[in-house]
């Protein structure tokens, strides 16, 4: 077993550093020109140079927030406006005395990233429209109250912003500060992107009931990413504030708020470089069509309409030359069970998985009515019954998505039903869906690597500064997320976009997630559907095997075959009911059984 | 002047109640919240005003010329921004591409039209008193605008086809409905309410591009307190809305009746993502 996998070793190591290589190519370009810029550009490209560093400060921020959490913050144009304005406020010795315009730049970035973790509440329960909706009325609210408050704010006459202190108050001397604050911008956004937060920002995207599977808690994540994305946006307040030099209301529109908006867009979700060239080309495109500046909104638009109907990938989309290659056809899903003991290690007792009377109804439609159930660790349980007799929904009522009007779900000593939902994937429940639940524009091993997101130590700060328990735990779930494609034998397309995988290949990458966190039980949501006769012949040795080193696997299946073959106790529902329990003999011969469900 | 106050918020609370209820005809139709709701409101006030004050048409000319205008505007939403991202709702891209349309729209009016409020025209020749046309205008249009809802859903065959695709798309065009013209129907029809709001309430919000963004903010709140897709909710919390807003903007000034009106409108939704009269969602798995 050991033979295959140093093979493929040299060869994923060869794949990786050509990959590093190829992504780090236009980096080294982008920085090289932006170091050098000085001895080639007339002064008045450094102040636009200057412009697209400082709107790339907030840019990155909001990356994170609406290319990878897919939250549409359309109004973030509020938080630049805090931040200039505090930062201009307590500079000016006016209100109080004159702080160091440093200070004042740590005083807007606090309170950027308060205020951004208020705006970001919201997202917590609302959806997408109406958190567009909220941001937007946010930014109108902070206009109005800029223009009010004269007495702070100069309200319409405005505030003079501070001069950075030398070596950064010529021209050219501000340039490089504020290339200084986006280089560390990209280098903390790159650093998330690639980490364990990053994944699970797309996977609350994508797919976020799988992310809730995985053990992904959506309102912390998305507050630190709150928090970060507010600070990064009111430092770039300050720097605005003091590129601009004075600052009125009327610097703060709609329009800047369109334009960083748009900039992740036309970047395309999910990447870095491309919100970053997509910054640049918005702040640059009005100086080389000066006749069109009044239409710069406009045309914003109308590359905003352009992207999602025809390209909806963006920029990152079109770069992505690795993804246009042909996959190979007539591929093959040959799990190797053998791998599991390296990946499945229970170190304690499980114990048992119960529904005691479970009860549970949709208004007048009783989807559950009085179930029991019990499943023990080290077998592979059955649950079989005609469409609508409640499956998926114990499934659902597991895994917290339902709240059963009475009853509970027990494991050990926790009630699972007083449970939050991303609790389930701490107590070692792992589950599949009947459509995969995958993030798409992630590649297979990016996808495998969300299952195993709670094993991680690092923290939030730690993957920011890509400090070295940041590095352990990606070299860890790496490693165990390879066994586990290894595992269910996808190792070949590790490195693919998932999206261009065949429905059969997606089932088993979710069951690949879902051994991430060493199932004490896994729950299977007809894995076999769409399934060649072979594939679901090696689908049920590999449930055997994995029922084999402990874990509890609670199968939801139509092919009888396979629940007949494999199982070691079958229940039948129907109309929400335990119909009959047993071992897969006894249910074969099961009277009513036969005549409700299996014919013959 | 509590007259005035209460004139004033009931007007105003029946053009926020009016965006609304464009919002939910676009919405029942096709499940999507279009950003170009408060964006209808703005034409129909800026047509307005360009017909018969810059042009010189008469009044009905120039309010069947609004109208037709609205009306366009939404067949080109449904067209442009709406029906390209409807095989992927899930997604959520239609978030996007109507906020797109939105802004060209509204981009397009401020330079076209100009970035200050232009005067709108008085509509009727009657002399000013307490109860003003520019106050009663709106109401009438509202009242009118329910009352035809209600009369074209429940009475007409048409009605009942619109109803059939709100509640079941797929029932719908299972039946052989014909989905897609009802959809741009029912987007004209919308184009049509946004319009006639812009028009009624010209006197009192002028003909001024920056309405758009106003409307689309102010014009979702009654949506999002009624319950989505609830016109009957939607009045009553536009109603609300309006006569809070006159009222604060009174006791306690402009800034701070809008920030309370955002802070209680975060409250309530934070307290019922479904609005005050609306139904929870369903099954996500």
């Amino acid at each position: 077993m050991d033979m295959s996998t140093t093979e493929a070793r040299p060869a994923r190591a060869s794949v990786l550093s050509s990959l590093a290589a190829s992504s780090a190519l236009p980096w080294l370009v982008l920085a090289a020109l932006a170091v050098t810029l000085p001895l080639f550009a007339g002064g008045y490209w450094g102040v636009i140079a200057t412009r697209a560093c400082v709107y790339w400060v907030l840019v990155a921020g909001l990356n994170l927030l609406v290319g990878f959490a897919g939250q549409l913050a359309i109004g973030w144009v509020a938080l630049l406006t805090l931040g200039a304005y505090i930062t201009a406020v307590v500079t000016a010795g006016q209100v109080m005395p004159a702080l160091d315009p440093y200070l004042a730049l740590a005083l807007s970035g606090v309170a950027g990233a308060i205020f951004g973790v208020i705006v970001g509440l919201p997202a917590l329960r609302l959806r997408t429209f109406y958190f567009a909706i909220t941001t937007l009325g946010f930014a109108t609210i902070v206009r109005q109250i800029v223009l009010a408050w004269s007495t702070v704010t100069g309200g319409g006459v405005g505030v003079p912003a501070p001069v950075f202190p030398p070596p950064f108050d010529s021209q050219w001397g501000f340039y490089y500060l504020c290339l200084i604050f986006a280089a560390v911008c990209t280098w903390m956004t790159i650093n998330i992107a690639g980490s364990r937060f990053g994944r699970a920002l797309t996977a609350i995207r994508d797919a976020e009931v799988a992310a809730e599977a995985c053990g992904i808690a959506k309102p912390k994540l998305l507050m630190l990413v709150f928090l970060f994305s507010g600070a990064t946006a009111a430092v770039a307040g300050g720097l605005f504030a003091s590129l601009q030099s004075y600052i009125t209301p009327d610097a703060f529109t709609t329009e800047l708020s369109v334009l960083f908006f748009i900039g992740v867009l036309i970047g395309g979700r999910g990447s870095i470089i491309g919100p970053l060239l997509g910054t640049i080309l918005l702040t640059v495109l009005p100086e080389f069509a000066a006749p069109l500046v009044a239409w710069s909104t406009f045309l914003y638009a109308v590359l905003l309409l352009v992207i999602v109907l025809v390209i909806p990938g963006g920029i990152a989309d079109l770069l992505d030359f690795k993804n246009r290659r042909p996959l190979q056809t007539n591929r093959a899903i040959v799990p190797r069970p053998e791998l599991l003991g390296r990946l499945l290690a229970q170190d304690q007792d499980p114990g048992t998985l119960t529904l005691e009377q479970v009860h549970l109804h949709f208004g007048g439609v009783r989807a559950i009515d009085g179930l029991d159930l019990t499943i023990l660790p080290g077998q592979v349980h059955g649950l079989i019954g005609p469409n609508g007799s409640g499956k998926t929904t114990t499934l659902n009522v597991i895994s917290g998505y339902y709240m059963p009007q009475r009853g509970r779900a027990v494991l050990k000593d926790a009630v699972l039903t007083q449970l939050s939902h991303y609790a389930r994937a701490h107590l070692r429940i792992a589950r599949t869906f009947q459509t995969p639940r995958i993030v798409g524009e992630a590649s297979v091993i990016e996808n495998v690597m969300i299952g195993g997101t709670i094993d991680g130590v690092g923290t939030f700060v730690e993957s920011l500064l890509a400090l070295p328990r940041h590095w352990q735990d990606e070299k860890k779930l790496r490693e165990t997320a390879m066994l586990a494609l290894s595992t269910v034998g996808l190792e070949q397309l590790a490195q693919v976009r998932a999206d261009r995988l065949q429905h059969s290949e997606l089932r088993f990458v979710e069951i690949a997630r879902a051994l991430m966190i060493r199932p004490a039980f896994l729950l299977l949501d007809e894995p076999a559907a769409g399934l060649s006769p072979e594939e679901i012949r090696r689908l049920g040795i590999l449930c055997v095997e994995i029922a084999k080193h402990g874990t509890g696997v609670l199968l939801v299946e139509h092919h009888a075959d396979l629940i007949f073959d494999i199982c070691h106790h079958v229940t039948v529902l129907n109309l929400g009911k335990k119909l009959a329990a047993g071992t897969p003999a006894e249910i074969r011969s099961h009277r009513e059984v036969v005549s409700a469900y299996l014919g013959g | 002047m509590v007259a005035s106050i209460v004139l004033s918020g009931i007007a105003i609370g029946c053009i926020y109640a009016l965006i609304g209820i464009a919002y939910n005809v676009m919405f029942s139709a096709s499940r999507v919240f279009s950003f170009t709701a408060g964006t209808l409101g703005m034409a129909g006030g800026i047509l307005g005003s360009l017909f018969i004050l810059k042009l010189g048409l008469p009044v009905w000319a120039g309010f069947l010329l609004a109208l037709a205008g609205g009306a366009l505007l939404g067949v080109v939403t449904e067209i442009l921004a709406v029906r390209p991202v409807l095989k992927s709702l899930d997604q959520h891209l239609y978030v996007l591409s109507t906020l797109a349309l939105a802004l060209m729209v509204q981009q397009f009016a401020a330079i076209e039209w100009g970035t200050d409020a232009q005067p709108f025209p008085r509509l009727l020749d009657l002399e000013r008193t307490t109860f003003d046309q520019q106050f009663w205008l709106p109401m009438l249009a509202c009242a009118v605008t329910i009352v035809g809802l209600e009369v074209l859903y429940r009475r007409t065959l048409l009605g009942h086809a619109f109803l059939a695709i709100a509640e079941d798309n797929y029932a719908a065009r299972a039946l052989g409905l014909p989905e897609r013209n009802l959809r741009m129907a029912s987007f004209a029809i919308a184009g049509v309410i946004g319009a006639l709001s812009g028009f009624a309430g010209g006197q009192m919000l002028l003909a001024f591009f920056d309405n758009a963004t106003q409307l689309t903010f102010y014009g979702f709140v009654p949506v999002a307190l009624g319950g989505m897709g609830n016109n009957r909710g939607a009045v009553v919390a536009g109603l609300v809305l309006g006569l809070f807003q006159q009222a604060a903007n009174f006791l306690v000034g402009g800034i701070f009746s809008s920030v309370a009106v955002f802070a209680a409108f975060i409250l309530v939704l934070l307290a019922r993502p479904e609005g005050l009269a609306g139904v929870a969602l369903g099954r996500r798995v």
